[in-house]
């Protein structure tokens, strides 16, 4: 890979990290409402997999999907109005932050019913096949969607009709309270790939070169027509399932040892190591992304709650 | 309340029970339900729960707090994010001799078994002729107002009111919420359990001695003479204040909480709409085919000559709950929507 390219993913890592950080201080405020599920700790994956994407492929998220829109390119005003649910929001304020919909940016939303957007993907691949299109749709999930009934049926329909569909876990190892071991009889959610004669790749999420060599590969296999790949990143959240929560389920000392195991930190040192960093250039990065989150702050907080009357439209 | 309305409920608890003087406390909804499935647990051990993050945590909202740790993993499941096994097991336990109360978090998930519930649970007791029971409670909570978004916010009930075999429950106090969840879990009969997670802070009476509350029995919230509330879940509080307000304008309203909508207590409406001869049906669901178009038909139908006015509806308006505030506050329905219909049907 390219230096240029590194440093874009390192930004866009920056700018995921800082955003994250900045609704947190928002909600705090008291200026979100509803129920906010934020990503910090997993920008490895959400980063590595959107940047092995071409601009016109789809992705379809989850209820922590704000990683997931800002790599594949959407604007940060409009996300942060949206999930203040201001009229300038990306939706208008409808959706807010477990809903963010980018259709030209080929984000087909966030949604909020875990599993919910994994047929939805699946139909996205059935109209790239119909269509004849060589575009990929990425499926973001948490690793307790794979509990769903939905996804049996959909990597059923995926692979036996060879869809150009990545169905991708984002396995940070609990779903809401609930330990992910305690729900589940295997070690590798990507295992369930056998289940559909289907590639099953178990990949370093904090690790965001490896997460972009996994589903650059993937893409590849799903253009060339040769159907789905199941893809297993193992990351970590690092804020409670929501902001709020109290976290009784895990310990301190395990937050800590993955809060060491930082992908932004660990990717950074590489470019370090290699010498094409140096640390005052990711200081300036940093601050750059702190000043790109000022503005698209003031943006958000200076944009009119949307009106009344607009209520029916769309319906 | 008025003490006449407390009375009364004081009167059906000590009918339910041999006791003599019923003492009251103050609960919260939330500690109410969880009082509830304790007793429960504890009386029967054939009762079980089983839901998403209902162990350790005690449920994403708390209704569930301190229960494994009293009744052990086996009767307080905690299972994983799999909506259709969850319900499809309460189903098939409840047919071979287990009590099940499923636990799904939020009413929109609902729709994630509902083949189970709509073609399994509420079938199979008549197609096998009367051989199978199944004596499953499946609890959820409804409601929006609470930032949420589309797809956290539903009111779905008008649904399985529109299912055979499946009773359901909508209560909206402390009291109601602990006699018709004990009631339910008693009960051989399905019963889906609509709970408003909206209430679950507020407080209010619950006997300190056994109480059961039997479906199909409506609760008169307040009194009054001049129109006839009838408010579900989180709009009877709604009502409630938009029934002081009608005082100030001489207009005396009774505000009628049906409890149960499967079975709906048509009688106590009834006898409200022949003294007031005039009704406004709330509640949180669309006005379209919601549970309120079936009262106003069942009016029509037996309280024609009742009637001074048309039978008006307060409900959601029909989208899907928005998430901005300016938007979702116009959706929801609310106390000025209220009062202004309550007038309306008044003439005033
Ligand atoms: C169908 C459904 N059931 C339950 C929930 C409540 N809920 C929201 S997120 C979540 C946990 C999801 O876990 P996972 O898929 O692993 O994603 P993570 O939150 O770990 O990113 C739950 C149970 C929901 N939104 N949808």
């Amino acid at each position: 890979m390219k230096t240029p390219m590194k440093f874009e993913m390192l930004q866009t890592m920056l700018i995921v990290r800082a955003f994250e950080n900045r609704v947190k201080k928002l909600y705090m405020e008291g200026v979100i409402r509803g129920t906010v599920h934020l990503s910090t700790g997993m920008e490895g994956v959400s980063v590595g997999a959107c940047m092995a994407l071409r601009p016109d492929d789809y992705i379809t998220s989850t209820h922590r999907g704000h990683g997931h829109c800002i790599a594949k390119g959407v604007a940060l005003k409009p996300m942060l109005a949206e999930v203040l649910g201001r009229a300038t929001g990306l939706c208008g304020g409808r959706g807010g932050t477990m809903h963010l919909f980018d259709v030209p940016r080929g984000v087909m939303g966030t949604i909020g019913v875990v599993g919910g957007g994994i047929p939805v993907a699946t139909g996205i691949g059935v109209g790239i096949q119909q269509l004849g299109q060589s575009r990929v749709v990425l499926c973001f999930m948490g690793d307790g969607a794979t509990n769903q009934g939905a996804f049996h049926e959909a990597l059923n329909l995926g692979s036996t009709w060879k869809l150009p569909v990545l169905y991708l876990i984002e396995n940070n190892l609990v779903g809401d309270t609930t330990p992910l071991k305690e729900v589940v009889n295997i070690e590798d959610l990507a295992d369930r790939a056998g289940a559909y004669g289907i590639p099953g790749v178990v990949v370093d999420g904090n690790d965001v070169l490896a997460v972009h060599r996994a589903v650059e590969e993937a893409a590849s296999r799903a253009r060339g027509g040769e159907g789905p790949t199941l893809l297993e990143c193992k990351t970590y959240r690092w804020e409670g399932h929501h902001l709020g929560d109290p976290c009784v389920y895990r310990t301190r000392e395990e937050v800590d040892e993955w809060r060491r195991r930082c992908p932004i930190k660990r990717f950074a040192q590489a470019l370090i190591d290699d010498q094409s960093l140096t640390s005052e250039a990711l200081g300036a990065l940093e601050k750059e992304a702190e000043a790109r989150l000022d503005e698209a702050e003031e943006y958000a907080l200076g944009s009119p709650e949307p009106s009344p009357d607009t209520v029916l439209e769309y319906v | 309340m008025p003490s006449e309305a407390r009375n009364l409920r004081r009167i059906r608890c000590l009918n339910m029970s041999s006791e003599g003087n019923v003492t009251m406390k103050t609960v919260t909804y939330l500690e109410a339900m969880r009082e509830a499935m304790d007793e429960e647990l504890a009386r029967d051990e054939t009762v079980f729960l089983l839901g998403e993050d209902i162990g350790p945590q005690g449920g994403v909202f708390g209704s569930t707090r301190g229960l494994l740790e009293k009744y052990g993993p086996r009767r307080v499941r905690q299972t994983p994010i799999s909506e259709c096994a969850i319900i499809g097991a309460a189903c098939g336990a409840s047919l071979v001799g287990t009590r099940p109360v499923a636990e799904i978090m939020y009413f929109d998930f609902v729709a994630i078994g509902m083949d189970q519930i709509f073609s399994q649970v509420g079938k199979l007791r008549y197609m096998s002729n009367g051989q199978m029971t199944l004596p499953l409670v499946i609890r959820t909570q409804c409601g929006g107002g609470r930032g949420k978004g589309p797809q956290h916010s539903s009111s779905t009930e008008a649904w399985f009111v529109h299912s055979p075999g499946i009773k359901v429950a909508m209560p909206s106090t402390p009291g109601d919420v602990k006699g018709l969840l004990k009631t339910a879990i008693r009960d051989d009969a399905p019963v889906l359990f609509i709970e408003n997670s909206f209430l679950y802070n507020t407080k209010g009476e619950v006997s300190e001695e056994e109480c059961l509350i039997p479906f199909g029995q409506a609760d008169v919230k307040r009194e009054g003479t001049d129109v006839t509330i009838v408010a579900t879940s989180a709009m009877v509080q709604l009502a409630l204040v938009a029934a002081e307000s009608l005082k100030e304008l001489d207009i005396s309203a009774e505000v009628i909480d049906p409890r149960t909508l499967v079975p709906l207590d048509m009688d106590t409406i009834l006898r409200s709409v022949a003294k007031t001869n005039r009704a406004v049906i709330v509640h949180e669901a669309f006005t379209r085919c919601g549970v309120g178009a079936e009262i106003a038909a069942r009016l029509m139908e037996e309280a024609y000559d009742d009637l001074d006015a048309p039978v008006a509806r307060v409900g959601g308006l029909e989208v899907p709950m928005p998430f901005a505030q300016s938007l979702e506050e116009q959706v929801m329905p609310s106390v000025t929507k209220i009062v202004k219909q309550a007038r309306a049907v008044c003439y005033r």
